[in-house]
């Protein structure tokens, strides 16, 4: 039988810290990229057959 | 704490359990190098003809930023057994054990592969495709091939660093025009003096590297004559811009007194002592380098904001 590992406290911070960067990058790219197609597309994107 | 099998023992370290911070990744982007790109590269961008919304002209230079920090990351991937040999980068976060080598491949290849379809699909194809070449040019070109391999490493790895103001300058235009070919070649041309200057000083570290750096194979004699002769040609290509008729009297001038100013470090290291062990004139060439970068692509804004706004004709 396998021994469980148990991160050490360091481990389970600094993994925090990484998943909340990505997370903040993430929803960065989904702003970034609904603000460029507000721009490119303007009030126009709203005409559409539905 | 240890993961026991039948027949083995690991520590939390050789399972690869990372301790990485966000800031060690975003100490492999290169952060001082980085902040030179997006510099030259809003320079490129604010310079070139035309206009960018303001939006995409900020999603441009976040996405050469990015490259470019993505190259760096890669760089210090495949260079770290040397990396961890010099004093200079022996404390960068692979040789410091703080992040993987493959975690730093794996984090280059995604930023660039985002930063690069990005750049294509809100800005424009030709600048993507160049920041691609650039990514590829210094991760592949110069760190695998050259690096390790001539003394020509800077000369034509140097490339990489001056296509930044090209990729701003194509972000608007979504060309290459000769005046961005010029603002290529002032980096181009600068990067030489610039890293042998470096060269000069850490000689003991790039050997004890092995890296064939210029005064390591050539001697410290012929690199002072080369930089002195890539100074006066810098010197020279750093005034083009007004000359060409981009840029105005002003930076004309400015351009001209830097470029003496350059020049004139150039020739107190080529008439320094070879065994000088200081190397104090080799320093102060290398810290009035990049006054002198600054103060040109400084300028060129200045002076091309001004004449846009209607401040200057």
């Amino acid at each position: 039988m396998n021994e469980l590992y148990e991160l050490t406290t360091k481990q389970k911070k600094s993994r925090r810290r990484r998943s909340i960067a990505i997370a903040l990058v993430l929803v960065s790219l989904v702003v970034l990229f609904y603000v460029a197609t507000i721009i490119k597309f303007g009030p126009a994107i709203l005409a559409r057959p539905l | 704490m240890a993961i026991t099998g039948e027949h083995e023992s690991l520590t939390g370290a050789e399972i690869g359990l990372s301790e990485a911070d966000p800031r060690d990744y975003f100490e492999l982007l290169k952060p001082r190098v980085m902040s030179l790109v997006v510099f030259t590269a809003f320079v490129g961008l604010i310079m070139a003809p035309g206009s960018i919304h303001p939006f995409f002209g900020a999603v441009a230079i976040l996405c050469i930023a990015v490259g470019a920090g993505a190259s760096g990351a890669l760089n210090m991937w495949y260079d770290a057994d040397i990396d961890a040999i010099m004093s200079r980068t022996s404390r960068r976060p692979i040789p410091d054990g703080r992040v993987t080598r493959s975690e730093a491949l794996i984090f280059g290849l995604v930023l660039s592969a985002f930063s690069v379809m990005t750049l294509g699909l809100l800005v424009n194809w030709v600048a993507s495709a160049l920041l691609a070449f650039t990514i590829f040019f210094y991760a592949v070109v110069y760190t695998m091939w050259l690096k390790r391999s001539t003394p020509q490493n800077i000369v034509i790895g140097g490339a990489a660093g001056a296509f930044p103001p090209m990729i701003g300058w194509a972000s608007v235009t979504g060309s290459i025009s000769w005046d961005s070919v010029v603002l290529f070649l002032i980096i181009f041309l600068w990067t030489p003096p610039h890293f042998w200057a470096l060269a000069l000083f850490k000689q003991s570290d790039y050997g004890n590297a092995g890296v064939p750096m210029m005064p390591n194979v050539a001697g410290v004699r012929s690199t002072q004559k080369q930089i002195l002769a890539y100074a006066l040609v810098t010197a020279i290509v750093g005034v083009l811009p007004y000359f060409m008729g981009f840029a105005g009297l002003a930076y004309g001038l400015l351009a001209a007194g830097l470029g003496v100013g350059f020049v004139w470090y150039a020739i107190q290291v080529y008439r320094m002592d070879a065994d000088d062990k200081l190397m104090k004139p080799a320093k102060a060439m290398f810290a009035y380098s990049l006054i002198y970068l600054f103060g040109l692509f400084a300028m060129l804004l200045i002076d091309s904001a001004l004449t846009r706004f209607g401040v200057w004709a």
